[in-house]
């Protein structure tokens, strides 16, 4: 079933159509990753389903609910969490308090004046950062933290609030070959035991081909494939695409079955 | 008609004038990012060399030659200041350097008095330009045209510098990215002190020009600096041509304001300004500031609780406050009341300070209110001391609903450039309103009540309401709402991203601050058994500011030490020596150089009394 459903989404910026009318959909328990050579509008239409951004037309429904026109703060309030291409976390918080702050937002205790905040909800904090692998580290100030504990933490946030939709902008940016693996099948593993919706951009091909089961191509606003792995692998218009901006090969020396 | 051309002329010369030292102030804070509170002081101490070239020399080379040498001297003067003083604080939290710079105006100011003396000095015409020129058959300074033409031929030689020279691209790209500028190689420390010359300069050079306008004295620094920021904000920081378009508004509207409300001039410029930017958030040229990237200091390492030799050290304390009276004299026990005051004054500014990340200039508005709302209850109403003691934080509480509703949409320095402009437009009514405020001479005669009228049971009474209500705040700080604030603070980006509606939170905070000072000026107003316009001046904000930064902003309990050590210094100094500004300004400069994250923050980073080890790395 389909938990989210993007609608001939079009946005411009002054005289540059970023987006000309992107549909696609995104299954409950499916990890569908969103590519495409720089300025392509990846980021552009991942900002309009999360709020950031106001798409000129179109619509994104969450479970049959629209959510364009919604802030941020209500469209995460209706389930939907979020990392961001640049980790955006609280460094003046330890690791367990910044994952307390997003429960003390779920369950709308922002304006309590007297329960100390470091006292409430940290049971269910660790037991997040335990899921990602962070428990060791949960009073560690996160200003301490190295890149790949960052994105971890932002995972644990993420899912604070039980999202339905996980929006996450190149998860594994930044961080080692190694560590994207384990994030990677780490998101994997949560994706089938909550049965959330993952919507993601990657630039690490390695990362998409391994872990997404359905890929969206986009080029100059447009989606140019969608389909499994397999498939857009041998698209000869993605296969095109790709050869003409040199992407596929990123990180990737021998371009092992990607394009040949 | 010829009037109100002549009019409109004089007011475009103001308006050279104030462009002039605008620019100065926008190029320095654009590079360095430090808000040069001394920044006034350059544009008086110009005024007076120049004037004392002119007196020395005499005729036309004086007069001209003074000018030159007076901007020159000032710019010199400012890369004094860079090299010595400045130059240490560059990784020092954020508006430390404005305690700094704060510091160098008191002892300019105290200097300048030595040097030239209490009186008003009457400058020269000047020579070549002492005629008047015809204009529609009204007589218009020939002076003063030459100002006009030499506004936009300054702006013009900026212009040029900015676009043509290898001085001026690095002066863009470092106003544009600093972090960036300096990775590819800037010498960064020579760029700074050539910024401060030319900005400080350029300061120097409007006094040197303001000396045939007008007569030369010891209050333009803090006027000058305070019109220059409203000139810069309106214009969009950072920006030549924006400083000059607002320059040229601010001239106007000072020079038909006059006419038409001679008495709420000064409202009505900090009015345009607060609608330009509510309408303009960053100015009308300006555009939003770079993120910095936040490698400049060491962020804030996060809150724990007190340990237990912290608690006792606070139950001590307290139990040294309660058993004071018993050996304090009379005159000791109105120093500590007014000392516990002003503590909750500043744990009240640090409050949306320090977790909301929002600095104010003009938070003595909000403790002005509270003095007032006591004072106008026992002036006009006949109302006791706890009902006067109720209705301040009500009333200042209520100022801060009002106009932080504004401040909240702005952030940075242009939040608290809003925060000034209201709190002026609040001095303004307290000062203007004769009838129902008494205006200058303030209201008299509001005491205590009766059994609250000895020192001692009075400085009990403030012990107590001063003691809970920082409680309560400290409270705040680790409950939910001093984390959502510091979330606010920290990243809005992601609070936004989890639900939280970060413009409201703030505006809470601030409501919650304001209403806390209203409190501290009702008790204020009771010890001092009077309430004047000063209680909401714009060196009352700066007293609140400089106590909060000198404990440090990072720690809960600075503002108390701030507040204690900044009052103690200001009542004992004043008591022993003429020079107290001197002195005060030398102490702020080398506690600054000492301590560049405050007393406190200090004396936790030495003791580790709470904060973690890793906090500090």
């Amino acid at each position: 079933m389909a938990a989210l459903v993007v609608e001939s989404l079009v946005k411009s910026f002054g005289g540059v159509r970023a987006v000309k009318g992107t549909s696609f959909t995104v299954d409950r328990g499916e990890l569908l990753a969103l590519i495409g050579p720089n300025g392509a509008g990846k980021t552009t239409t991942f900002n309009m389903v999360g709020g950031q951004l106001h798409p000129d037309s179109g619509s994104v429904k969450l479970e049959g609910r629209e959510l364009v026109g919604l802030t941020p703060r209500a469209i995460w309030r209706m389930g939907v969490g979020r990392t961001f291409q640049i980790t955006a976390t609280y460094p003046s918080m330890t690791v367990a308090e910044n994952v307390q702050m997003v429960l003390l937002s779920h369950h709308k205790r922002l304006l309590g004046w007297w329960t100390p905040a470091a006292r409430q909800f940290r049971a269910e904090a660790l037991e997040l950062l335990a899921r990602v692998g962070m428990a060791v580290q949960a009073d560690r100030p996160s200003s301490v933290l190295a890149y790949g504990d960052l994105k971890r933490l932002e995972l644990a946030m993420a899912l604070a609030n039980e999202p339905r939709l996980l929006l996450m902008d190149e998860p594994t940016a930044g961080m080692a070959p190694r560590e994207r693996v384990e994030l990677m099948a780490l998101t994997a593993d949560l994706v089938r035991e909550r049965g959330i919706a993952v919507l993601f951009t990657e630039h690490d091909m390695d990362v998409v081909f391994a872990h997404a089961h359905r890929i969206v191509v986009m080029n100059r606003g447009e989606i140019i494939a969608d389909g499994t792995p397999d498939a857009v692998r041998n698209d000869p218009h993605v296969q095109e695409v790709y050869l003409g901006s040199g992407a596929m090969f990123h990180g990737e020396p021998q371009g092992k079955a990607v394009v040949s | 008609m010829g009037f109100y051309v002549t009019q409109f002329m004089s007011g475009l010369a103001q308006a050279a004038t104030l462009f002039l030292v605008a620019s100065g102030l926008s190029i320095i804070f654009g590079v360095t990012r430090i808000v040069n509170f001394a920044h006034g002081s350059f544009y008086m101490l110009g005024a007076y060399m120049a004037y004392t070239v002119s007196d020395v020399v005499g005729g036309f080379a004086g007069f001209w030659g003074g000018i030159v040498a007076a901007a020159l001297a000032a710019g010199v003067i400012g890369v004094v200041m860079e090299m010595v003083l400045l130059r240490r604080l560059y990784r020092s939290p954020e508006l430390f350097q404005l305690l700094a710079t704060f510091g160098v105006v008191l002892v300019i100011q105290d200097l300048a008095l030595t040097i030239w003396g209490p009186e008003d000095l009457l400058g020269p015409r000047a020579p070549g330009l002492e005629g008047r020129v015809r204009i529609l058959g009204q007589a218009f300074p020939q002076y003063d045209v030459f100002l006009i033409v030499l506004g936009p031929v300054v702006l013009a030689l900026l212009l040029l510098l900015f676009k043509w020279t290898r001085w001026g691209t690095l002066v863009r790209a470092a106003t544009q990215d600093r972090e960036m500028t300096g990775a590819l190689g800037v010498n960064e420390r020579r760029l700074f002190t050539s910024v401060l010359f030319v900005g400080c300069a350029l300061a120097g050079l409007g006094g040197a020009l303001q000396v045939p306008r007008e007569a030369v004295n010891l209050q333009m620094d803090v006027s000058m600096v305070v019109e220059a920021f409203v000139v810069v904000v309106v214009g969009g920081m950072g920006s030549l041509m924006g400083a000059f378009l607002a320059a040229l508004l601010i001239g106007q509207l000072q020079a038909f304001g006059i006419l038409i409300f001679p008495q709420i001039t000064l409202v009505l410029v900090f009015l345009v300004m607060a609608v330009v930017l509510v309408v303009r958030p960053y100015g009308l040229l300006g555009k939003p500031p770079a993120a910095a990237r936040g490698a400049a200091h060491a962020p804030e390492a996060p809150l724990r609780p007190a340990g237990l030799p912290a608690k006792l050290f606070g139950v001590a304390v307290l139990a040294v406050l309660l058993l004071l009276p018993v050996v304090a004299g009379q005159y000791a026990l109105v120093v500590l009341t007014e000392t516990l005051v002003l503590v909750l004054f500043a744990a009240s500014l640090h409050f949306m300070m320090g977790p909301g990340g929002m600095v104010s200039f003009g938070h003595a508005a909000y403790f002005g209110l509270g003095a007032y709302a006591a004072g106008l209850l026992t002036k006009h109403m006949d109302g006791g001391m706890l009902a006067g003691l109720v209705t301040a934080p009500v009333l200042g509480g209520l100022g801060a609903l009002l106009f932080g509703w504004f401040c909240v949409r702005l952030s940075g320095v242009y939040l608290a450039m809003l925060t000034l402009a209201f709190a002026q437009i609040v001095w303004s009514v307290a000062f203007q309103w004769t009838a129902v405020t008494g205006g200058d001479n303030g209201i008299l005669g509001v005491w205590p009540a009766p059994w609250a009228s000895a020192k001692w049971v009075y400085y009990y009474l403030t012990l107590a309401v001063v003691t809970g209500a920082v409680l309560m705040l400290r409270r705040a700080i680790f409950a939910p709402f001093g984390y959502a604030m510091r979330a606010g603070r920290d990243s809005p980006l992601r609070s936004e991203a989890i639900g939280m509606d970060v413009r409201r939170l703030q505006w809470l905070a601030f409501t919650a601050a304001g209403a806390m000072a209203g409190l501290a000026g009702g008790l204020y107003a009771y010890a001092k058994g009077s309430v004047f316009p000063t209680f909401l001046s714009v060196p009352a904000s700066v007293d609140a500011l400089v106590m909060v930064l000198m404990g440090g902003v990072q720690t809960i309990a600075g503002p108390l030490v701030g507040a204690a050590v900044f009052h103690g210094l200001e009542t004992e100094v004043v008591r022993y020596t003429d020079f107290w500004r001197l002195i005060l300004g030398g102490i702020i400069i080398l506690l600054v150089l000492a301590f560049p994250k405050g007393i406190a923050g200090a004396a936790d980073a030495w003791f580790g009394s709470g904060r973690s080890a890793e906090g500090r790395a």
